[in-house]
């Protein structure tokens, strides 16, 4: 036996659970996020959209004569939610966004709390992962409010009823419900290309506040590239190209050939993103 | 046992091209206080990143309990305390959660006791009053013992401190440095860094002086100490005859000030030297050896001065 086997089997024999603990550091990552007041102020501003929606709405009556799903709101309450999700989804969801994945690396450099984590040892690698679940976690809990404060609101605030979908069929206020459900759940993962970038980001400076002012910049510059037509030909690629897709859920049958499409669009970034914030984090020195 | 810290070569140059470390060889023995010391600005903090796989090695190699760092880290870290430069905490946490956050980040602590030895380390530092309290709350000296508190959180073999007094009350001083011979008396290696000599006068087995990112000396505390020649001083108001009396008889390296005369003795009995001084009419109000402090030897050692040193 070498030595450093040796050392290696005293260790284990002075912690017997060594290496199963691997769970802790996610956990305590999810306390980290969800426990900033930041954050809950945070989701507390989205859980507030449909509120202020639903109370417009409300008080305007329901000759608008709005197109889309606002101007179904008053017929179903159903409705507040998947307009309040669409709603967010331009400004709300990747300010939010912006803002937990920008501080996550670089508000650890910035706090010095990444060195003890590290000596811990947390694991570079590891690190970044309980990063990214976290993110994603928040991402799920964001469009998440939004769905249940939508559906809090909307049901006091309007009738109710069976749902009208876009391709003109009805479907039971139920399957409504669940599509409503779905179009969370596609949001949240639409939100994970601007997730990996934010992390990617943060890995790159010790000032938060920089972090999240690029990342912003990088969202406000896709989208204007996106708004030009004459670029058409890189639109495909571009994060946000295809993230009214969701909207899809609601034909009968959904129509699903859009969604995917934006989602491997998501997995294309996020894997490139994230790719890039390993690389960086595992050969940064850290000071 | 192999040296619990061992590095070849150790080198760090920074972007600007500024050597911080250079060339750096230590070999802390193990169950050794080793007390690194240097000025500031000499590379210490920068060697200690080093050591714990925070910062590469331009060149060189680091080995920590025997294994390669910072290859073998995820083995290795969970078996070292550490506390590198100044305590860092999330301030809108309190102490106890800090802790927690730390313990939960190494996968080899034990979840089910990680409440019972967090409550145990703030103890030991004596932040149990505190131990609910916000970070953002602390006083400087209470963030220091918070960092020290993370390093006793598990049973180390080896622990890197750096400064761990730092920012300390005399009480909070006394405190640390006694933590410190209680964990080396109990067979951790400790490895400190340092500004202060009398520190290293207190607690350390071993020293290494730093200077300019060059590792000057390391040895054991009393060989760095016996180096240095002690000084005859002589107290007396006829510093003319005392000093014309010395000089003729040997004694090198007379310092007259206003009113004592030392020089070094060299090999003669010191009484000798008190019977001719009497015999020349010299009144004499004191006289003796004085031993060198690690100070002298320090400044013997890097040419500067130690300002920092109070
Ligand atoms: N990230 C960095 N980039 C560039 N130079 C650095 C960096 N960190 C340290 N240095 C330089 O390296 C040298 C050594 O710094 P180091 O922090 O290791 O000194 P130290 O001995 O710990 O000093 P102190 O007693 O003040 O803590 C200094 O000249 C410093 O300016
Ligand atoms: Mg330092």
């Amino acid at each position: 036996m070498s030595p450093s086997e040796a050392t290696a089997d005293a260790a284990v024999a002075v912690r017997p659970s060594a290496g199963r603990h691997t769970l802790a550091l996610f956990i305590s990552e999810l306390r980290l996020v969800f426990g900033r007041a930041r954050t809950q102020v945070g989701l507390g501003v989205l859980a507030a959209v449909p509120l202020l929606i639903g109370i417009a709405i409300k008080i305007t009556g329901s000759e608008g004569g709005t197109d889309g799903f606002i101007g179904q709101i008053a017929g179903n309450g159903l409705f507040l939610i998947v307009a309040s999700l669409g709603l967010s989804l331009p400004f709300f969801l990747p300010t939010a966004v912006t803002v937990i994945s920008g501080e996550s690396l670089a508000g650890e450099a910035s706090l010095g709390t990444l060195r003890s984590l590290l000596t811990a040892p947390a694991g570079r690698s590891r690190l970044l992962a309980a990063k990214m679940v976290a993110l994603a976690v928040f991402c799920l809990a964001a469009t998440m409010t939004i769905w249940i404060s939508g559906l809090i609101v909307g049901f006091i605030l309007f009738p109710v009823g069976d749902v009208l979908l876009l391709s003109g069929s009805t479907v039971s206020l139920g399957n409504g419900l669940l599509r409503a459900f779905g179009i969370a759940i596609v949001i949240s993962l639409s939100l994970l290309g601007l997730a990996g970038i934010g992390l990617f980001i943060s890995s790159l400076t010790s000032t938060p506040l920089a972090a999240m002012a690029a990342t912003f910049g990088t969202f406000v510059v896709l989208g204007i590239l996106t708004a030009i037509p004459q670029l058409h030909a890189i639109h495909p690629w571009l994060l946000i190209y295809r993230w009214q897709s969701f909207a899809d859920l609601l034909r009968d049958p959904p129509y699903w050939h859009e969604i995917v499409r934006n989602l491997l669009l998501q997995a294309g970034y996020l894997a490139v993103f994230y790719t890039a914030a390993w690389a960086r984090i595992t050969s940064r020195d850290i000071t | 046992m192999s040296a619990p810290v061992v590095t070849r070569g150790l080198t760090k140059r920074f972007h600007g091209g500024q050597v911080a470390v250079d060339a750096v060889d230590l070999e802390v023995p193990a169950g050794s206080v080793y007390g690194f010391l240097g000025p500031n600005g000499s590379g210490k903090t920068t060697t200690i990143r080093m050591l714990l796989g925070l910062i590469a090695p331009t060149s060189g190699e680091v080995e920590l309990l025997g294994e390669p760092m910072p290859k073998a880290h995820l083995r290795v870290l969970p078996r070292v305390g550490a506390l590198v430069e100044g305590p860092a905490f999330y301030p809108f946490w309190s102490g106890q959660a800090n802790l927690l956050r730390f313990d939960a980040a190494d996968r080899t602590a034990d979840p089910k006791t990680r409440k019972a030895r967090a409550g145990e380390a703030l103890e030991r530092v004596g932040l149990s009053n505190a131990a609910n309290k916000k970070v953002r709350a602390y006083s400087l000296g209470m963030r220091q013992r918070l960092a020290i508190a993370v390093a006793l959180m598990q049973r180390r073999e080896l622990l890197v401190l750096d400064e761990p007094t730092n920012g300390l009350d005399p009480q909070g001083t006394r405190e640390v440095r006694h933590l410190i011979r209680e964990l080396a008396g109990d067979g951790t290696t400790v490895f400190t860094s340092t500004h202060l000599l009398a520190e290293v006068e207190q607690v350390c087995t071993h020293a290494a002086v730093m200077s300019r990112g060059k590792l000057l000396r390391q040895s054991t505390v009393a060989d760095l100490r016996s180096e240095l020649r002690p000084r005859l001083i002589v107290r007396t108001p006829d510093l003319g005859a005392a000093a014309e009396t010395l000089q003729g008889m040997g004694v090198t390296e007379l310092k007259t000030s206003e009113e004592t005369v030392e020089g070094d003795p060299g090999e003669l009995p010191i009484e000798k030297f008190a019977a001719a001084l009497v015999a020349a009419d010299v009144r004499i109000h004191g006289f003796g050896l004085e031993r060198p402090s690690l100070e002298d030897a320090f400044v013997a050692l890097t040419g500067e001065g130690f300002d920092v040193a109070e």
